[in-house]
């Protein structure tokens, strides 16, 4: 889970373009969006290709997003629960 | 009715000071922009999404906005003919190589051609008039039309009106082959291009904004006071005689002529068949030398129509000789004999 | 009193007929023209329906008249302003002072698309004749050249509100005075680009859209182009003719939520609505009928949904989404819907909202959905809304 979750934090940076940010920067529990990091809906959209590209993981409803990239955290073990079997 | 210019934000090639050298070409025949510190201007949560076109514009823009003490604009209305073409090429790309599947969307949401304006509205939560207009090098002119037109009604005070294009590497080598440029690039600043006499122009960039009123600054006295587009005209020398008549003036009286000679052989000699007999003993400088060829380049010559109608200095031996307070200053503009355009700017 | 601005003629292209004649029986007999995706060359072919003109680059070339090789959405330009300007142009004087306003977002991105293949894999390949017509102002020039119109030549590009914005330009102007005659309206052919692009943002149905529906869940792409002929006072006088209707009123204003999104309150909407009713001097009760944006997402119909709420209350005006038809034509959508307001008021007639079953839940709001002749319908109000939170209102008048 810890390399996991280090892991997104610098796809996230990456992703999204966040020139100022380092891993340190983000906290596990921290939120993503609004208060947080301040990410959009755009962003989710983002995210949502980011688990596609490295996770395998598909994403049907972009309504999902919000519970799934509350944090780090929750996007860390939402990729645990569903990934496919090696 | 006048239209005031009441703040500026230009990058360019080129900004009249001191220090700054005249503009010259790299390894390619191109002006590039002198650009600002982002950072400085722009909050760095959108400045991570904004493509270098977005950000010439929007800085161009919050910066006129300084320059005129305006916070809240009662209309925003840009101009591109290119539009956001690295985010446009960014989203083809990889929608080529990855063969339709797993793109993002940010790059999309970027491309269009209304990003500019409706990032700037976003930004200042501003929800007046917005309009963006594309056509070619028609663009500028219009949009500077409709902004002289919103005044007119009545209905507002003031108006953003601002010109982005950028020449970005892919388009710059598409462009080429089509012929537009020059083959060989001489060290150092480009100089008149009305002394060249080979095929071939050098591309250039910029972003120009202003803050339009109708009621004049404290400062200032300068206004825009009639725009004029032209389809494939032919002849131009009645359209210019007759633009000039609607407001009571003659060739003779244009103290400035600022005309779009790009250096390219093939398309300038429009420019001296037109100003002949018309324009033979009028100060004329091409305003090209210090901003390349682009479509919305007529933006920069308004802007510096205005700078040098305030009074304002440029480097020595820059200007025409002789050249006194203009009074009246006349954009003579056309792109490859096809788009022509007349804006007259005056001290009133 | 303002000077009117009258409306003289229409013209159309879309998935529903070549033609306003076409457009019309179509809808009379209820048929959509969103089906399979036929011509548009994409990997998600099998995957979401769209809303092609039913006719090849092939069939268009030798419909209008021009070569083959210019772009689609040029093909569709001409169709279109050649079908609104043949109505009148044998009465137009010479001394009027005639432009063509028209409006894209894709502009020749359909025959870009084939030179970049080539061009990425290497930068000496790709014809350049492919991408001669990319930018947005060319198709603008070849119906110009096609209709031999000089006075007055733009392209205005605002997203899905384009169009709108091009004729609320052609009325202003010819309200300034500046022009007699405006062919106004915009066009955009389907291509592969905004297909994806709209992909990514996970607003396309992969069923037909059911816009103001319940269960909506996006929208269909389409294809088209529309203008309406805009005459002063003057110019009608002198050609002698009856006109369609007037339009009355216009209004342009900025959502300024989201680069995409439409506000939960539909802000932007609501000012341009209001500001069209306020501009014609009218109450909200005056509005008969209302074809609005509504492209089937969740966020654009439950937030038109919100601001229409807002102006009209109980005293909701009929209204339906000519988009359940034409799918979502982006740039060419203004100017269809503004042909089809013009017709509705002419003709009283009203369009069924296709594939409507459950109101938005919490709004509550019904479309019309059934084709109706011979309604008394003294106004209507037509909207065009887009990314950039651009969104413009248009409003006709009987005379």
């Amino acid at each position: 889970m810890e390399n996991l979750i280090q892991d997104l934090k610098i796809q996230i940076i990456d992703q999204l373009n966040l020139q100022d940010l380092t891993p340190q920067d983000i906290g596990d529990d921290q939120p993503l969006f609004v208060e947080g990091l301040g990410l959009d809906s755009i962003d989710a959209l983002e995210l949502i290709v980011l688990l596609q590209q490295h996770y395998d993981i598909k994403v049907a409803n972009p309504e999902d997003g919000p519970k799934i990239f509350h944090s780090v955290k929750t996007m860390a073990e939402y990729i645990t629960a569903h990934k496919k079997a090696a | 009715m006048h239209t005031f210019i009441h703040g500026t934000g230009v990058i360019a090639p080129y900004l009249p000071g001191k220090d700054n050298p005249l503009p010259a070409p790299d390894s390619q025949p191109r002006l590039r922009c002198i650009e600002p510190d982002y950072k400085q201007l722009i909050d760095t949560r959108l400045l991570r999404r904004m493509s270098r076109v977005v950000r010439m514009g929007t800085a161009a823009a919050l910066t006129s906005m300084k320059d005129a003490c305006v916070e809240m604009p009662e209309a925003i209305i840009t101009a591109t003919a290119y539009g956001c073409t690295e985010d446009t090429e960014t989203f083809l790309t990889k929608m080529i190589v990855q063969n339709e599947q797993m793109l993002t969307p940010t790059a999309f949401i970027q491309s269009t051609h209304n990003t500019i304006a409706g990032q700037i509205a976003l930004m200042l939560k501003c929800h007046a008039y917005n309009n963006t207009f594309t056509h070619r090098a028609f663009s500028f002119e219009h949009a500077l039309l409709d902004a002289m037109l919103l005044l007119q009604e009545g209905e507002i005070s003031n108006v953003i009106l601002g010109a982005v294009d950028e020449m970005q590497d892919t388009r710059f080598k598409i462009l080429e082959r089509f012929g537009l440029y020059k083959r060989a690039v001489q060290q150092g600043p480009w100089g008149d291009p009305a002394q060249r006499d080979s095929p071939g122009t050098i591309a250039g960039e910029g972003a120009t904004f202003f803050v339009l009123s109708t009621s004049p600054p404290a400062a200032s006295n300068i206004c825009i006071k009639d725009v004029r587009t032209f389809f494939k005209p032919g002849d131009m020398q009645p359209n210019i005689l007759a633009f000039l008549a609607e407001h009571h003036l003659k060739p003779s009286d244009i103290g400035l002529l600022l005309w779009g000679k790009n250096g390219d052989a093939r398309y300038d000699g429009v420019y001296d068949e037109t100003a002949r007999g018309l324009f033979d003993t009028n100060p004329v400088f091409s305003f090209k030398r210090l901003c390349g060829e682009y479509p919305v380049a007529t933006a920069y010559a308004t802007w510096l129509a205005a700078f040098i109608l305030q009074g304002r200095e440029m480097p020595a031996g820059l200007l025409p000789a002789g050249l006194q307070a203009p009074g009246h200053v006349l954009i003579y503009n056309h792109f490859y004999n096809i788009h022509h355009s007349l804006i007259l700017l005056s001290a009133c | 009193m303002e000077k009117p601005v009258w409306i003289g003629g229409v013209g159309m292209i879309s998935a529903i007929g070549n033609s306003v004649p076409e457009a019309l029986q179509a809808i009379e007999q209820g048929k959509s023209g969103i089906g399979p995706m036929r011509w548009l060359p994409s990997a998600h072919k099998d995957v979401f329906p769209v809303a092609e003109v039913k006719l090849s680059n092939g069939d268009l070339a030798d419909y209008t008249g021009m070569p083959c090789g210019i772009t689609r959405t040029a093909l569709l330009g001409v169709a279109a302003a050649t079908e609104a300007f043949k109505s009148i142009e044998h009465l137009l004087h010479p001394t009027f002072k005639t432009g063509l306003l028209s409006a894209t977002t894709v502009g020749g991105m359909d025959k870009t698309t084939h030179f970049f293949k080539e061009f990425l894999k290497n930068q000496s390949g790709g014809r350049l004749r492919n991408v001669v017509y990319h930018e947005c102002g060319s198709p603008t020039e070849l119906v110009a050249e096609k209709l031999g119109i000089r006075d007055f030549i733009t392209t205005i590009s605002t997203a899905c509100s384009s169009s709108a914005n091009s004729i609320m330009m052609a009325a202003r102007m010819i309200q300034h005075g500046m022009l007699d005659v405006a062919i106004a309206g915009g066009v955009d052919a389907l291509s592969t680009f905004t297909l994806n692009g709209f992909n990514t943002l996970m607003i396309l149905d992969k069923a037909y859209c059911r816009p103001f529906d319940n269960s909506r869940n996006g929208l269909n792409l389409g294809e088209g182009a529309a203008f309406l002929v805009l005459l002063s006072e003057s110019a009608l006088k002198t050609m002698g003719i009856e006109p369609l209707c007037r339009i009355s009123g216009w209004h342009n204003a900025t959502d300024a939520y989201h680069q995409t999104a439409s506000s939960p309150d539909g802000i932007g909407s609501c000012i341009a609505m209001r500001g069209a009713l306020e501009k014609a001097r009218l109450q909200p009760e005056d509005i008969g009928y209302i074809n609005v944006h509504g492209t089937g997402t969740v966020n654009n119909d439950q937030s038109e949904g919100t601001a229409m709420k807002q102006i009209f209350g109980e005293k909701m005006p009929r209204f339906s989404s000519s988009k359940s038809f034409t799918g979502h034509t982006l740039g060419a959508s203004g100017g269809l819907e503004a042909v089809l307001s013009v017709l509705a008021l002419k003709h009283g007639l009203i369009y069924p909202n296709l594939r409507f079953s459950t109101p938005i839940e919490g709004l509550g709001l019904v479309p019309e959905t059934h084709f109706q002749t011979g309604v008394d319908i003294r106004h209507v109000l037509s909207n065009s809304f887009g990314f950039g939170g651009n969104c413009t209102s248009l409003l006709f008048s009987k005379n």
